[in-house]
């Protein structure tokens, strides 16, 4: 995939660091205010999206980041699925029950363990966007070949 | 013993994350875990089977009790049917991991495989123990894109293709029902099976609304059951999919995410009306009849088998949907019991001998390279056990005595005539009939005739764990005929019979 | 009720897409048009007439919400709809690799 002009990738660069900044903070005040993981998590894969579009890449180095980014999203995804294990051990032993506490409404860190479901949520999701483009641009990139 | 019930829905799910990342490091990880995990979940539906049946368990997801009688968190349920279909489900995907084992060495991606296959099983067995509607169709979509993907697995032109057709067919599948689950909760404001049961009976209904979802709801489901005018995809998919995968899919997807679902929708969520069991009765009629005769013109092995699990599906939907006229119509409990009996009891018989024709096909294509029955031949000889356990399975699949299809199909049969659907148990007779020809014609060109093969090919027996798989399937052949004895028929399909036979008990257990 | 028309409107927009085009492409961007359709109409059966957005904060008075749980399920049905069409696309992607073209006609092994 070839790059594109100095004028993209300038305002790339000043932009993708935002965007990805923006992510987290979608991903954060999930609990808070509309949006949360899936929604961050497609701004997050967005940046990093941005960034191969403008500068251009080779195959090979897209191969690497895409297994780099499966594996980060089954990590992801896994360490959700340990959380709502690890309440099968915790207070009640209720699948997916919300075992810390609750807080007050409206403070950043409350509503127990959803927050981190967020985060992990928005790792997978930004992780998962971030390989299926990378698969279409191998698969392109294989085509024109 | 509830904290049990998640564990078929999460062992499965965290071994499939878990495989693209170990499995790169730790070469055989991925094989051993899939089979081991498969296993031992197989064991486990087993011994909630035998021990703890006659109850129904409802597990609250997160902790969420009802609040005045609304039930806010989603339920997993636990009943006769739903045990029964998990072990349909976890047996033959143990015998499919354990086949997979040799067989998938020769492809390349080996881990993403076994992850699919682990996603899938997750996914049909979250299917079968929810309670929830639209949990039922997150499952199933999880279930349905890990076969698509699983289809497509040889990225070949004629899996490509189709995987693209079953694919788009699904989906269209998928969007029809979530229409309908919006429409059902746009009227009862609820998504709970058992609840959205209870606020369609205590309360009026416009009667055109609800046939206009059941309409969308039973084309959803029949084109994932492949029921006969939306049966396209079935061939290609089945025959294009390795081996293993062609045994989970016919084996066991179109009937958990096709039938278990129908008869869950039907039986246990809304009322049990004469023209949905017609609709059911003619759709299973159809496929029964026109899968065999289509099945009979193939040479290709994979292919044919595929039309008669169309065919075989037919049996199943009958005997299901007799059940449900009868009931329906108020007719003698104890004939709306027998059909109901056999429509499950053929369930379980077909995935057991049509899963183990599949892993025959697939053992004959290991070693010849071809599924076309005009080019092999004389293979009794030098593969013994593929021929022996396929004749086994042959048998049982065309009604012959020791095996249990023929038992299943002879209660089918009874069920219909004591129901006075005459015609019925005449097609059912001759569809046998032909569907025993339409297998002596693979038996005799596969293993009986000269041999076709170019010369100089040396044909052996397949590896070991291949064989396991094959030879267990089929002492299952002939050991699940013992279920129509009284003492363990009551054991095993009598809870689910009752389930579907007490359409209003599955409220009253989980609601109170 | 015109909005659930129009709704219904598209879900056939999408159908038409489906059965009369040839183009891969236009194949799967009419099951998308179905898809939305679907969505547009779950998040229709939740909406109340005047009704505040769901989200409980500090000052909070009571009065009408929406319904949130159609769009949680909107949510969660568009992450499928997307696993399923990324997964559409990269077949269409590999189907042209093999065959050199995104007609349907022309890509027919399978029959019978």
């Amino acid at each position: 995939m070839k790059g594109m002009s100095i004028i993209v990738k300038k305002v790339t660069q000043l932009v993708s660091g935002l965007m990805f900044l923006y992510g987290i903070y979608i991903i954060t005040h999930g609990h808070l205010t509309p949006g949360g993981g899936f929604a961050g998590g497609a701004i997050l894969a967005g940046s990093f999206i941005l960034l191969v579009l403008a500068f251009g890449s080779d195959l090979l180095k897209l191969k690497k980041r895409e297994e780099g980014s499966s594996v980060v999203e089954s990590l992801a995804i896994f360490a959700f699925l340990i959380l709502g294990v690890m309440a099968l051990f915790i207070g009640t032993h209720v699948f997916f029950k919300n075992y810390l506490p609750a807080g007050t409404v409206g403070n950043l860190i409350s509503a127990g363990v959803i927050p981190l479901y967020n985060i992990f949520v928005g790792i997978e999701v930004g992780a998962a966007l971030f390989t299926i483009f990378l698969a279409l641009a191998i698969f392109k990139e294989e085509v024109l070949e | 013993m509830s904290t049990l019930v998640t564990l078929f829905v999460i062992l499965p799910l965290a071994t499939a994350f878990l495989i693209p990342v170990i499995g790169r490091v730790i070469n055989g990880f991925q094989r051993t875990i899939t089979a081991l995990i498969f296993l031992f979940l197989s064991i486990l539906s087993v011994y909630i089977l035998i021990n703890v049946n006659p109850h129904i368990y409802t597990y609250k997801i997160g902790g969420w009790e009802p609040v005045n009688g609304i039930p806010i968190a989603i339920y997993f349920v636990l009943d006769g049917l739903s045990t029964f279909m998990l072990v349909v489900i976890n047996l033959i995907g143990a015998f499919a991991a354990l086949y997979s084992i040799p067989y998938i060495k020769r492809f390349t991606a080996e881990n993403n495989y076994y992850a699919l296959l682990c996603l899938m099983v997750g996914g049909m067995n979250g299917v079968v123990l929810t309670g929830d509607l639209f949990n039922l169709y997150v499952f199933l979509e999880i279930a349905v894109i890990a076969s698509y993907a699983l289809v497509a697995f040889g990225v070949e032109r004629e899996e490509l293709e189709a995987s693209f057709k079953y694919q788009i067919l699904g989906g269209i599948a998928s969007i029809l029902i979530l229409f309908g689950i919006g429409m059902l909760y746009w009227n009862t404001k609820s998504l709970n099976i058992a609840d959205v049961s209870d606020i369609l009976k205590n309360t009026e209904n416009n009667k055109a609304y609800l046939v206009f979802t059941q309409v969308f709801l039973i084309t959803g489901f029949g084109l994932k059951a492949a029921l006969f005018p939306f049966h396209a995809w079935l061939p290609d998919a089945h025959s294009s999919a390795p081996a293993p995968v062609s045994t989970m899919l016919s084996g066991v997807l179109i009937k958990v995410v096709g039938i278990y679902s129908i008869t869950r929708l039907f039986f246990n969520m809304f009322e049990i009306s004469v023209e949905v069991s017609t609709i059911i009765i003619v759709l299973g009629v159809i496929s029964m009849v026109f899968g065999v005769f289509l099945a009979v013109g193939q040479w290709d092995i994979k292919r044919l088998l595929a039309y008669h699990s169309n065919s075989q599906m037919g049996y199943v939907i009958i005997g299901l949907g007799m059940g449900m006229l009868i009931l329906a119509n108020n007719g003698s409990k104890p004939v709306a019991a027998l059909s109901i009996f056999g429509g499950l009891f053929h369930l379980i018989n077909h995935a057991v001998f049509k899963g183990l024709l599949f892993l025959n096909a697939g053992a004959i294509e290991f070693k010849t390279g071809t599924r076309n029955l005009k080019e092999m031949g004389g293979l009794s000889e030098s593969m013994p056990l593929t021929y022996s356990t396929s004749l086994g399975a042959s048998l049982a699949i065309s009604g012959i005595p020791p095996f249990n299809g023929f038992f299943s199909k002879l209660i089918i049969i009874l069920a219909a005539i004591k129901g006075h659907f005459y015609l019925l148990a005449f097609l059912a007779v001759l569809v046998s009939i032909i569907t025993l020809a339409s297998f002596m014609k693979f038996q005799k060109f596969s293993f009986f005739n000269k041999a076709n093969l170019s010369p100089g090919r040396k044909i052996n027996e397949v590896p070991f764990f291949m064989c396991f798989s094959m030879v267990a399937l089929a002492i299952l052949c002939l050991g699940l005929s013992l279920l129509i004895f009284p003492g363990v028929r009551e054991i095993i399909i009598d809870p689910a019979v009752d389930v579907l036979m007490n359409t209003g008990s599955y409220f009253s257990a989980i609601m109170e | 009720m015109t909005l659930y028309i129009l709704c219904f409107t598209l879900f056939l927009v999408g159908i038409y897409g489906i059965l009369t085009q040839r183009n891969m492409i236009k194949i799967i961007i009419g099951l998308s048009f179905m898809e939305f359709s679907v969505f547009l109409f779950l998040a229709l059966i939740g909406y109340i007439e005047g009704g505040a957005a769901p989200i409980l904060s500090k000052n909070f008075e009571s009065g009408n919400f929406v319904d949130p749980l159609p769009q949680a399920m909107v949510l969660t049905a568009i992450v499928i709809a997307l696993a399923a069409n990324s997964m559409l696309l990269s077949m269409a992607v590999k189907l042209y690799r093999k065959y050199g073209t995104f007609d349907i006609r022309k890509i027919s092994q399978l029959k019978g």
